[in-house]
């Protein structure tokens, strides 16, 4: 399959966090995040439990999507040291998170992927891994469908759409047709059928400039459409809103539609989504150890608020519960229509 | 007043409520019809906007057109989808005016022998 340089390797003035936090701050949106949180009695913006913590691996993937918030690619060297997977792995031993969600780049690309998932299936923790399916092809990495099986990880897969137009639009060509076969894969090995306890779940992000379609109704669609084409059942469909940094800011810049694309998003702001953003449950912890509110604002370079501790090596556990989310623009992204997470729509 | 000449400009889909300046009784009673008319019923709201996508390409609405194409995308329709309710709103173009060759089979009918 086809893959493109990253910002970074093409040197793009928006690579950095820093630039792209500056690019949206000079849009006009009518109101800022804050404003829009104050009117909803929900500013400042705090935690309401500290359940999972998200461990962003390294930024190296196989792929070079076209909306990547994280702009990955083969060309990106990020990598989790040793250090910081250790420091991970013990305060996920010393403090009570339910889950580990392991994400990247392609994760499993870490030399530590294994250890990871031993480690933390050993402690009890529910394990996720964002697999982006095409890795699950590549021959180094044949054997993480049986491996993630036998750590009982639940798998979040990224497939934009149930056709291969729009999927290889989005991800490179040939990325459908691989990604199916790592979907029937991991449906031999009992993903997504009842009763195995293999939770197989799918992503979809919009394949342009627009927000997602109402889950529920995606997901029956796609249930009939993939069952019916290619025999593959999953559990869920989580959609989720393209997030205007990064690599899909590029896009809406060079498709002059940043402003029109900002402008929905506020325009959808919905208050009972904001009150249930993922930021409010979870850490996130970046390559070098930085902890951060959400994975986009690790990209942003937005570091969690300045008075708490801000590395895993510092990790405590009150005062981050308490911390005040950094938001910005982009925040937006998370709290259009249905709302938008790692775990797709809320509900609301 | 605006700063250009042109009859249909995009940014002025956005400030379509200007118009309930005049009668904000009436600009109060067509939203209520139109979001009853829009929401969810024995018709999807995902039919529903292809409806208007086609509606819009038969009146042909530019605002109404970019209106109803982010809806129909956001209501999960695809591209396929989309082109094929245009097509229906031309087809029922093409056919209205060719129906018409009845009217003219008619009166060919009159005036000949």
């Amino acid at each position: 399959m086809a893959v493109m340089p990253t910002l970074q390797k093409q040197r793009h003035p928006l690579a950095g966090g820093p630039a792209q936090r500056l690019r949206l701050a000079a849009v006009p949106t009518g109101r800022t995040f804050e404003q829009a949180l104050a009117q909803s009695a929900l500013w400042p913006l705090r935690p309401t439990g500290l359940e999972v913590l998200q461990i962003n691996v390294g930024k190296k993937c196989n792929q070079t999507c076209s909306h990547c918030h994280v702009d990955a690619g083969p060309d990106r060297t990020e990598m989790m040291s040793d250090a910081v997977v250790d420091a991970c792995l013990g305060v996920l031993a010393d403090h009570p998170f339910g889950v580990l969600d392991i994400t990247g780049g392609a994760p499993e690309i870490h030399p530590a992927f294994q250890r990871i998932v031993e480690t933390a299936a050993g402690l009890g923790r529910h394990v996720i891994d964002r697999c982006n399916l095409t890795i699950t092809q590549l021959p180094n990495y044949r054997y993480l469908p049986g491996f993630l099986a036998e750590h009982r990880v639940e798998v979040v897969a990224s497939l934009p759409y149930f056709q291969s137009k729009q999927t290889d639009a989005q991800r490179g060509d040939g990325v459908f047709d691989a990604s199916i076969t790592a979907l029937q894969e991991l449906n031999a090995l009992g993903y997504g059928r009842p009763g195995s306890g293999l939770i197989l779940n799918l992503v979809t992000n919009p394949v342009g400039a627009f927000l997602p379609p109402p889950q529920a109704a995606a997901e029956r669609e796609w249930k009939e459409r993939l069952g019916r084409g290619y025999g593959i059942v999953f559990n869920q469909l989580f959609t989720i809103t393209n997030m205007p940094i990064s690599r899909f800011l590029e896009h809406l810049d060079h498709k002059e539609q940043t402003e029109a694309y900002l402008g929905r998003l506020v325009q959808a702001f919905n208050p009972a989504a904001a009150a249930g953003v993922m930021c409010r449950g979870m850490v996130s912890v970046g390559w070098d150890g930085v902890l951060y509110d959400c994975d986009f604002n690790q990209q942003l370079d937005l570091p969690v608020d300045a008075r708490v501790p801000r590395t895993i090596f510092e990790f405590e556990r009150t005062s981050l519960a308490a911390r005040e989310i950094a938001v910005g623009p982009h925040c937006f992204g998370c709290t259009a229509g249905s709302g938008s997470s790692c775990g797709g729509a809320l509900n609301v | 007043m605006t700063d250009h000449a042109n009859y249909y400009h995009a940014p002025d889909l956005a400030r379509f409520s200007e118009v309930g300046k005049g009668s904000p009784e009436l600009w109060k009673a067509f939203n209520a019809w139109y979001g009853a008319v829009f929401a969810e019923g024995a018709l999807t709201a995902r039919e529903k906007a292809l409806i208007a996508l086609a509606v819009s390409h038969a009146v042909q609405c530019p605002y109404c057109i970019d209106a109803y194409t982010t809806a129909s995308l956001e209501h999960g329709s695809n591209e396929e989808q989309m082109t094929e309710a245009v097509h229906v709103a031309a087809a029922i173009r093409g056919g209205a005016s060719l129906v018409h060759g009845v009217q003219m089979r008619n009166h060919l009918d009159r005036l000949g022998m």
